[in-house]
């Protein structure tokens, strides 16, 4: 757009070099100004994620725990080896990999319908709906999981008392003794604070979906499930897998409901909590280090088979592109 | 479609069923806080009538809870807002460029901000942990804020650029022909009409700063920077015998006030702050 902006005065005031370029003066400053004005955000991005990932990269290389610090060794890959052949890991992965796939798929079709719900309210009903599910949105994890911990807790919950007509459930029954009966009650706390934000997103999808075409449809004598089958969600294909990409790589970070209600013991532990009670807990700095690329690996794994095999177009559909 | 009674019903009983799922817990949450130590153990969802107590919230703001609480909630509030404003002034700076400006590398800030965003929280901790050992950042608030801004930053910026992508520039060249510099034309004519989504954008990142456990839990070790959350997870109760529910629930229901107020007031624009960053088309 600046490409046609010829010379202008003060700029040959400022600077009287050969300006025989492919770049105006003017074009140039606006490149300078641009990485003046966005240099310092995308600087410290990277500083707060990017080195550390080197670094923690740099220190799985080593077995080196802070409790002894002088017995730094460097060991290549043998933390790797380690963490792979621990059963303790896949146990975990299977675990994280169980939540995210459960909680997202649990809040596509909940999402989806509140989405519904809010797109078709009346004007009135609409802002309190958005107001309403804004608070498990801007609630903080941990409370909710208190929330829901205290609930179902065997001392001081009610859910025992209210459901002890469903066989299996009595005043004896502890959730959180075993993974069958813990991972549920920390799934439906994660779907509760999350399910939200992937409605709003669907919300916007849908908003996007023009009319006419549902209208034409309705006109071909079409029933509801068939709009919503063969105009609605194909309509929307790029928003929903948006919406998908995001939760999953969020549940798969999931940390914050496990440690408050079980912390991680009798099976429910994540692999971030695996990578905390490493790091932090045991002070196993190098093998922690291992287990935090080994997630990050993870993730741009999971990220990866998404934008290549199911095509997801972050940017475009993220407003990447002009 | 007709408004008939039949429909009114029908859509009376969905709003309430949402309204049931978004605020039960919360509800569960606030009757907790109001039992007695003896009465936790009811059994019911609401304390027993005529035992329903303060004494939880007493313990947290006067009593001897206090200087767990009202510091984490000091804590909270300092870091959160700091790394807030340092989130939303860079973030404004760069997206008012991405917008605007032609330059190389955009699509690199973006993309850059997205991986960010995706990023595993818990990956940059252990470097970080034995980073700030080794510095002295470990347990202060600059040892929080630094990689708070690792969560508020990548989202400030794709929101914001989406709202700046939808602001009338003309007025800015208009201003620039009137004899304005970039920046008085920035400052005099963009600023007004960005101001909004700058707003949202703080708000948006001020709940996710409030929010955050894992860098409140593993950076930190004493009262001196622990934010609430963490705090919380090591409340314990009056004697070691009895446990801190009842003031663990009083505090979750303290700090969930501002988010409540916040969506109040601002419903409307912190949807359209959090769909625009994520779905724009």
């Amino acid at each position: 757009m600046t490409s046609a902006i010829t010379k202008n005065p003060e700029a040959m005031k400022t600077n009287g070099r050969n300006r025989n370029n492919d770049y105006s003066d003017r074009a140039k400053a606006e490149r300078r100004l641009g990485w003046i004005l966005a240099g310092p955000a995308f600087i410290i991005m990277l500083a707060v994620t990017l080195y550390p990932i080197l670094q923690a990269f740099f220190d799985s290389l080593y077995a080196f725990r802070l409790t002894a610090p002088d017995e730094r060794e460097f060991i290549f890959f043998q933390n790797y080896v380690t963490i792979l052949s621990d059963p303790v890991w896949w146990r975990d992965l299977v675990v994280t990999l169980l939540i995210t796939v459960v909680t997202v798929a649990v809040e596509l079709v909940l999402g989806f319908a509140l989405a519904l719900v809010m797109h078709r309210a009346l004007k009135a009903v609409r802002g309190w709906l958005r107001t309403a599910i804004l608070v498990p949105y801007g609630i903080i994890t941990v409370v909710s999981a208190y929330a829901w911990f205290y609930a179902f807790d065997i001392s001081s919950g009610y859910v025992n008392a209210w459901f002890d007509w469903v066989p299996g459930i009595d005043a004896d029954l502890n959730w959180f003794a075993q993974a069958s009966t813990a991972l549920p009650v920390i799934m439906a706390s994660e779907i509760w604070k999350t399910t939200p934000f992937i409605s709003l997103l669907l919300l916007a999808g849908l908003a996007q979906v023009p009319d006419e075409l549902t209208e034409a449809a309705k006109v071909d004598g079409a029933t509801w499930w068939e709009q919503m089958r063969k105009v609605i969600i194909p309509n929307m294909k790029a928003a929903i897998m948006v919406a998908v990409l995001f939760r999953a790589l969020d549940a798969f970070r999931i940390f914050d409901n496990v440690f408050i209600m079980t912390n991680g013991q009798y099976g429910t532990e994540v692999l971030s909590l695996l990578a905390y009670r490493t790091s932090i807990s045991r002070l196993e700095i190098g093998l922690g280090s291992a287990v935090s690329v080994l997630l990050f690996a993870c993730v741009l794994l999971i990220s990866f088979i998404a934008i290549k095999v199911f095509k997801v177009d972050l940017a475009g559909s993220t407003g990447g592109k002009r | 479609m007709k408004s008939t009674g039949r429909q009114k019903l029908v859509w009376t009983i969905i709003s309430i069923a949402v309204l049931v799922y978004a605020l039960f817990p919360v509800a569960s949450i606030l009757a907790t806080s109001f039992k007695s130590p003896g009465d936790l153990t009811n059994g019911r969802f609401l304390p027993t009538p005529g035992l329903a107590t303060l004494a939880n919230y007493e313990q947290i703001l006067v009593g001897d809870a206090q200087g767990l609480f009202l510091t984490a909630l000091w804590n909270s509030i300092g870091i959160s807002l700091i790394a807030t404003f340092i989130a939303v002034v860079l973030a404004t700076l760069c997206a008012y460029a991405i917008a605007r400006l032609d330059f190389p590398g955009k699509k690199l800030i973006l993309t850059t901000a997205l991986a960010v965003s995706i990023f595993p929280v818990i990956s940059i901790v252990t470097p970080l942990f034995n980073l700030w050992r080794n510095i002295g950042l470990y347990d202060t608030w600059l040892g929080l804020i630094i990689p708070y801004l690792s969560l508020t930053l990548p989202i400030s910026i794709w929101t914001l650029a989406a709202f700046f992508r939808q602001i009338p520039w003309e007025l800015e060249q208009a201003a620039q022909v009137d004899g304005a510099t970039t920046w008085q034309a920035f400052r005099k004519a963009i600023v007004p009409l960005a101001a909004p989504g700058v707003f949202t954008t703080a708000i948006i990142a001020f709940f996710i700063a409030w929010n955050d456990f894992v860098y409140g839990i593993s950076l930190t070790s004493t009262e001196a920077a622990r934010p609430v959350p963490a705090a919380l997870a090591f409340f314990t109760g009056a004697s070691q015998f009895e446990s801190p529910t009842g003031a663990i629930s009083a505090a979750a229901i303290i700090v969930t006030i501002p988010v409540v107020l916040l969506v109040l007031l601002f419903q409307r624009q912190i949807v359209s702050g959090l769909t625009q960053g994520a779905v724009k088309g």
